[in-house]
């Protein structure tokens, strides 16, 4: 089978392709949002405790 | 059994439990998407009758069947915020609703893209079809709820009603395709009976199908996992685990 072939899919590779990338845009996309969060808020979060501690220390 | 089930649900004790799932059904997602999609493309046959077209099925019904079961766990994660309160499950049903959206979509689209090459449309008004894209209006519903109440524990309460109740639909896209005639074909696989298909188209469907669900596991544990963090910042357990180090110096 040779790749042409392959794509080609016995003339319904537009629908194969296009259903399988849809698919795999769709999930990516999906899944980038929510790890950029997680690390933008564990950022966050330790920045913040950091400065609490730090005040508490001078305070005391 | 109330107290048990708040200490088994408590915020720490879900971010733990989520971190583990995260890993170990990330790790199997990757493998079974490797190993599906090297069947679903390269070692199943063609059909005899729609011929190479028969590879959206290995998107199109593992969309289809992820659409149905996220709807039934938003619904169940539902039901534990109505009657325990139970923080953990608003953050998950709320995390369920735009991947089942999502799915519910794909599962329309790739239809669609089946349905031309082999039914010679896009799309027909269909029992089982209808039926789909009803839940569609479901999981968008339930989305707009959530974010048109301020208050979230409210919010989550009021969509959960929604979701409780639209769980109605399920049964209705399950059998609408013995209850009414449609276009679109009964169920070729139950769990009562024998696949009535080719063994590597089986095996092609079942990989991707878990492939599907293992993503959601993770996809949904991740979103969830976040918003609790952020709702939980000033407790005891997450200055333990992101401030510890600091204290030990």
């Amino acid at each position: 089978m040779s790749v042409n072939e392959f794509f080609h899919m016995g003339g319904h590779g537009f629908y194969i392709w296009v259903s399988y990338g849809l698919a795999l845009v769709l999930m990516v996309t999906a899944f980038i949002p929510p790890v950029l969060q997680e690390r933008k808020l564990i950022k966050q979060i330790t920045r913040r405790l950091r400065r609490e501690q730090r005040d508490q220390r001078e305070q005391s | 059994m109330l107290a048990w089930l708040h200490r088994l649900a408590s915020p720490k004790r879900f971010h733990g439990l989520a971190g583990f799932f995260i890993t170990w059904c990330g790790w199997g997602a990757l493998v079974l998407f490797a190993s599906g999609l090297y069947y679903s493309l390269f070692n199943s046959p063609p059909d005899y009758q729609q011929g190479e077209s028969i590879r959206i099925m290995y998107i199109h019904v593992p969309a289809a069947w992820n659409s149905m079961f996220i709807y039934i766990t938003m619904a169940i994660a539902s039901l534990f915020v109505l009657v325990w309160r139970i923080k953990a499950a608003a953050a998950v049903a709320r995390a369920c609703a735009p991947l089942g959206a999502m799915f519910t979509f794909l599962a329309l689209a790739t239809g669609s893209l089946w349905g031309k090459p082999m039914w010679g449309a896009w799309w027909v008004w269909d029992a089982r079809l209808t039926s789909e894209l009803i839940l569609l209006f479901l999981y968008l519903g339930f989305m707009a709820l959530q974010s048109a109440i301020e208050d979230k524990d409210a919010a989550a309460r009021a969509a959960g009603v929604l979701a409780i109740v639209g769980i109605i639909n399920i049964p209705i896209i399950y059998y609408s395709v013995e209850w009414w005639n449609t276009l679109h074909q009964g169920a070729t696989i139950t769990l009562s009976e024998k696949p009535k298909m080719n063994m590597d188209m089986f095996i092609s469907l079942i990989l991707m199908s878990l492939a599907f669900k293992f993503y959601f596991v993770v996809a949904v544990l991740r979103k969830a996992r976040n918003e609790m963090l952020e709702r939980e910042q000033n407790s005891q357990w997450v200055k333990e685990m992101l401030g510890g180090s600091d204290e030990r110096k």
